[in-house]
């Protein structure tokens, strides 16, 4: 069953197991503004939580993107570089950032769930 | 004061309305001990015919281009810079802008930029060029900061024939930096950078021409560094070069960085001068500096904004590319003007005259007992050998007003093997009566 | 009554017809590559025989592909472009921290004096007397205006000193055996090149926060110190138009900690001939002569950034500077064997800044200089009592320095940003203030109008301000988000332009 959950820093995590997806929430594409480039990571990285895993661009601002839980990285989203604009479109779905494979699945219960999260963003 | 717009009964009237009795009052924060208590010692406000007196007397005590033979070089040309160009830039519009902040009403010097970048990528043989650096050598600086942030390696290899001051200013900025290889400056032409590259080898740093004139094999050294997954960046001092000369993009370079001052630019006693940048399309958010691009406005009509500038200082502050702010924009204008004006027929002409007169000057020189030129290779600047030491020779000759090139020890004083050196430059100011007032002279002088 | 006999029409129809080709006196210009041809030329050349022996197998075979332009095409097309800029010389210009003062003529005539325009860098030293004087004198100014004991004049532009003042204080630490630090204090409204020099160092940046005042909190700073610390960067004036007014405990408390004090030049017009950074006890600070000494902002450059080193620095200064040796002067080249930090450039820096700097400075005199600095505080604080009833200024207070800063309080429920707001602005025929700076601030927008506006110019500013500020609590909104209507240009998409950036002219559109 997969579960998403969220950083007090606006990423989202989805797991299924230790695999997971990683991207931005709703919220922080809005707050950001258009999107117009995401400098990902290489394929095979391994991350620490609250590492900088990836810098996502508006035209006046760069974000660092923190890993929400210490994983390695198994695949980066191979649409963004040519349109960064699904990040604004679908921060959820198709905007997703990378994948990769959780240490420590557990972290996850450090983190905010749906109604955790909108409150946190209220 | 001329330059003061305010009466004393404006500035009353303005206190009043701040509500204060002296502009004293303003400066209340700065503690007393702090301050200015008496004048400080420097000279009244004078008129402008007095400063003109003074500048002019300071001026005047200089040997100018024009006013005898004149063959300097070494990384600065004196080139005819047309009249139009200087009347141009100095329009109130193009002159006292400030940075292009606020697109819809800098179209002028967006658009005049964006021509400049495909100006100096047409030129170099490059993908992408940006809106321009300080000049040639912090250009060269911020290229091997650039290659190591594409490739994640640290090694840089630097060719002997790189100009003195150039490797000066990269030790510089990798001070105590255990991956900055020098080779030792190199007067015979060849490289003798292949053999030191290797996979930890981030760039290969090459001049072509050289400090010393000579020309590279650009196309070898590429594939050298390709092989081991290195960058090779090729640094041009005379840009006028290429309007003979093989491009370096065409060849494989990576990075092309460049002294733009030979177009648009007067000598000005060494700046400011206009630096060039250019790269591969891929290389685009890891380069330094402003770059424009094309865009439209809310009508749709084309127009020209600064982008990505998510890579610079005042946004990425600590994680900048560069701590860069300004750019090089009125010379690059000028370059911009002077190329436009030249235009590729115009372009290919100076620059064959240019070698013309260099062939000239090095054939008569070579005519000179104790005098040998050391270059095969060479655009509009070489080095000669004398049987003697060359400073003394070329203080001589700039007594009987003839500037005669560079004696290498300038530059490089603690290498004696290369005191006998010179590096002289013919551009198309370079006349038969200079030519033959030098030799003679120098002939004189080693006699 | 008399007739109009000539059949010429008389009293203007209103039309609201658009011109194809944009406005009379200011029609779209295409690009460069889209007028000029391979086959023109603006140069006279004589054709010459050539030999390429000496050329070796070097010579171009790839496309040049550059048009060129006769002198009346390229005349017409850069003054075309020309007009669609804004500039000093056509209007108040009052970005906040870029000090956008009067750029005199007689700085661009002795700029190209021969003498000073006509000469090589590397000409022998006995030939280039006055220029070296230049260098000198410019020198003596900036000491005696700072009291200081040294200045490194080659750095090209502000953040180009800024390395230089930085790489002065870390040979310092290496020369005394002080290696070991790492840490560099940043106040967070500092400018961006502030931290993105110390990172280039190689230096952690530690932010200290400001107090509600807009100043520095030296308890925040001392607290901050240790024997890791480096170096505090310090703007003073700071960004938020104020000065700082423990500056001089912020100073002994640096350098009780072993610490140098690196002060950001960027504002000195505010206080030239009136305090004297040396006195304030900075180690170094880079002057920008485009900024305090009106050499032309030209676009976004040139620029130049002298910085001046106390006693403890002097000796890392980077080549080359002028000596005295028996009446002559002589260029110090090289830095083998000294402590210098190096060569940050070829060659001797922006000497054609250096001429006009210095021609600046010999007009106004030392008297004329300080009067500048009172005239330049003058008329911000008029601006900021002017508008102070409307505007919202977040350290409104007290007096400022040569700079105000208002927040977007004061624009709060109209539905009109900072942004909206500037845009508006140059509908009105002016260039908007600095926005969003410093960051410290929300929706900043700051205002230094410089010495060089008349009391008429500050009132019709004051005026378009104030209406501006009606207008958006009036609901007038689109006004603003719309804005600007009226300039050469509407809003340009920034994002399409990241997005799918394309940096060059293109054959095939």
């Amino acid at each position: 069953m997969n579960k998403i959950v969220y950083t007090e820093d606006h990423e989202y995590i989805n797991a299924q197991g230790t695999t997971a997806t990683i991207g931005i929430s709703n919220y922080a594409q809005e707050q950001l503004g258009d999107i117009v480039y995401v400098e990902l990571p290489a394929v095979g990285t391994s991350f620490k939580k609250g590492d900088e895993i990836a810098v996502v661009e508006s035209v006046k601002a760069a974000s660092e993107i923190y890993a929400p839980a210490d994983f390695t990285v198994t695949e980066i989203n191979p649409a963004l570089e040519a349109d960064p604009a699904q990040v604004n479109s679908d921060a959820m779905g198709a905007g997703w950032l990378m994948k990769g494979t959780l240490e420590n699945a557990s972290q996850l219960e450090e983190l905010m769930d749906e109604t955790a999260y909108a409150t946190h963003i209220a | 004061m001329r330059y003061l717009p305010h009466s004393d009964v404006d500035r009353a009237k303005m206190l009043k309305t701040i509500g204060v009795n002296s502009t004293q009052d303003l400066f209340d924060i700065i503690p007393p001990s702090l301050k200015v208590d008496k004048p400080l010692d420097l000279p009244a406000h004078s008129p402008e015919y007095a400063v003109e007196a003074h500048m002019q007397a300071l001026a005047s005590k200089n040997l100018t281009g024009s006013d005898g033979p004149f063959f300097v070089g070494a990384g600065a040309y004196r080139h005819h810079v047309p009249a139009s160009v200087d009347h141009l830039i100095q329009r109130s519009e193009w002159l006292t802008a400030y940075t292009p902040y606020q697109p819809e009403i800098s179209q002028g010097t967006l658009q005049m930029l964006f021509e400049f970048q495909t100006q100096v990528a047409h030129l170099t043989g490059m993908e992408v060029a940006n809106a321009s650096m300080y000049d040639g050598s912090t250009a060269a600086a911020e290229a091997i900061l650039m290659a190591r942030r594409i490739t994640r390696r640290k090694k840089i290899i630097v060719s002997g024939g790189l100009h003195p001051q150039y490797r000066d200013v990269l030790r510089t900025y990798l001070k105590d930096d255990e991956g900055l290889v020098c080779r030792p400056s190199n007067p015979d032409g060849t490289a003798q950078i292949i053999g030191e590259v290797d996979e930890l080898t981030a760039a290969i740093i090459v001049q072509t021409p050289d400090f010393y004139g000579h020309l590279h094999d650009i196309n070898t050294l590429a594939e050298a560094a390709h092989e081991k997954g290195a960058l090779l960046i090729v640094v041009v001092t005379e840009i006028l070069a290429l309007g003979i000369i093989e491009a370096p993009g065409a060849l494989g370079a990576d990075i092309v960085v460049g002294e733009g001052q030979s177009l648009g630019n007067p000598l000005g006693f060494g700046g400011p001068y206009v630096g060039l940048m250019a790269t591969r399309q891929k290389f685009i958010r890891q380069i330094p500096g402003r770059l424009c691009g094309e865009t439209v406005d809310a009508q749709g009509t084309r127009g020209f904004v600064l982008t990505l500038s998510t890579r610079e200082q005042h946004i990425r502050r600590e994680k900048a590319t560069s701590n860069i702010c300004t750019n090089a924009g009125l010379c690059a204008l000028a370059f911009s003007i002077h190329l436009s004006l030249l235009g590729e027929l115009g372009l290919k002409k100076l620059a064959r005259i240019n070698h013309a007169n260099a062939c000239k000057l090095a054939d008569a020189l070579a005519g000179i007992a104790g005098v040998s030129v050391i270059n095969q290779t060479f655009f509009n600047e070489f080095t000669i050998r004398l049987n003697t030491e060359a400073q003394p020779v070329v203080q001589g000759l700039a007594d009987k007003g003839i500037l005669a090139g560079v004696p290498v020890s300038r530059l490089l004083p603690t290498e004696p093997e290369f005191n006998d050196l010179i590096v002289l430059a013919a551009t198309e100011l370079t006349s038969e009566e200079d030519i033959e007032a030098l030799v003679s002279a120098l002939r004189e002088e080693l006699s | 009554m008399s007739m109009n006999q000539q059949g010429r029409p008389t009293g203007v129809k209103r039309s609201v017809t658009n011109s194809f080709e944009g406005a009379s006196l200011l029609p779209l210009e295409p690009l460069l590559f889209e007028i000029g041809a391979t086959d023109h030329t603006g140069v006279d050349l004589p054709d010459v025989e050539l030999s390429s022996a000496r050329l070796g197998a070097f010579t171009r075979q790839s496309p040049l592909d550059l048009p060129g332009l006769s002198e009346p095409e390229a005349m017409r097309h850069y003054v075309r472009l020309s007009r669609l800029n804004y500039s000093i010389d056509a209007g108040l210009y009052p970005l906040g921290s870029c000090t956008m003062k009067h750029n005199p003529r007689l700085n661009e005539k002795m700029a190209r004096l021969p003498g000073f325009a006509d000469v090589h860098p590397l000409q022998p030293i006995s030939t280039v007397q006055g220029a070296i004087g230049v260098i000198s004198e410019l020198a003596e100014w900036l000491m005696v205006l700072t009291n200081t004991s040294a200045v490194a004049m080659s750095p090209k532009a502000g953040a180009h000193g800024e390395l230089c003042g930085m790489m002065a204080i870390h040979a310092a630490h290496i020369a005394n055996g002080e290696g070991h630090r790492t840490i560099v204090l940043v106040p967070e409204s500092a400018h961006g090149t502030n931290p993105a020099t110390a990172a280039f160092l190689g230096y952690k940046v530690k932010p200290i926060p400001a107090k509600a005042d807009g100043t520095v909190d030296i308890s925040a700073v001392e607290e901050a110190l240790s024997s890791d610390v480096a170096a505090i960067m310090l703007t003073n004036p700071n960004t938020c138009g104020l000065f700082e007014p423990d500056v001089k405990k912020i100073a002994d408390a640096v350098h009780k900690a072993g610490a140098y004090f690196y002060c950001d030049g960027a504002n000195f017009n505010a206080i030239m001939g009136i305090a004297r950074p040396g006195d304030l006890g900075i180690d170094a600070m880079h002057i920008n002569l485009h900024k305090t000494f009106s050499t032309p902002h030209g676009g976004g450059g040139p620029g130049a950034g002298p910085v001046v080193l106390s006693k403890a620095l002097a000796p890392f200064a980077p080549v080359p500077f002028v000596r005295q040796n028996s009446g002559k002067l002589e260029l110090a080249e090289h830095a083998q064997g000294s402590k210098s930090l190096g060569r940050l450039t070829a060659f001797h820096g922006q000497m054609g800044m250096f001429t006009r700097a210095l021609t600046y400075m010999l007009s106004h005199g030392g008297d004329g200089l300080a009067q500048a600095a009172n005239d330049a505080v003058l008329n911000a604080n008029y601006l900021k009592a002017r508008l102070g009833a409307v505007f919202s200024m977040p350290f409104g207070e007290q007096h400022c320095m040569h700079e105000v800063l208002c927040d977007d309080d004061f624009l709060e429920g109209t539905g009109v940003t900072t942004l909206d707001f500037a845009k508006a602005m140059i509908d009105e025929g002016y260039h908007p203030m600095t926005m969003y700076f410093p960051l410290v601030v929300h929706g900043a927008m700051l205002i230094e109008p410089t010495e060089s506006e008349s009391l008429k110019a500050l009132d019709a500013f004051a005026h378009t301000m104030l209406e501006l500020a009606a207008a958006a609590k009036a609901g007038d909104t689109d006004r603003f988000t719309s804005a600007p209507h009226k300039a050469p240009m509407r809003r340009l998409d920034e994002t399409g332009a990241a997005r799918n950036p394309k940096l060059k002219w293109e054959k095939s559109r």
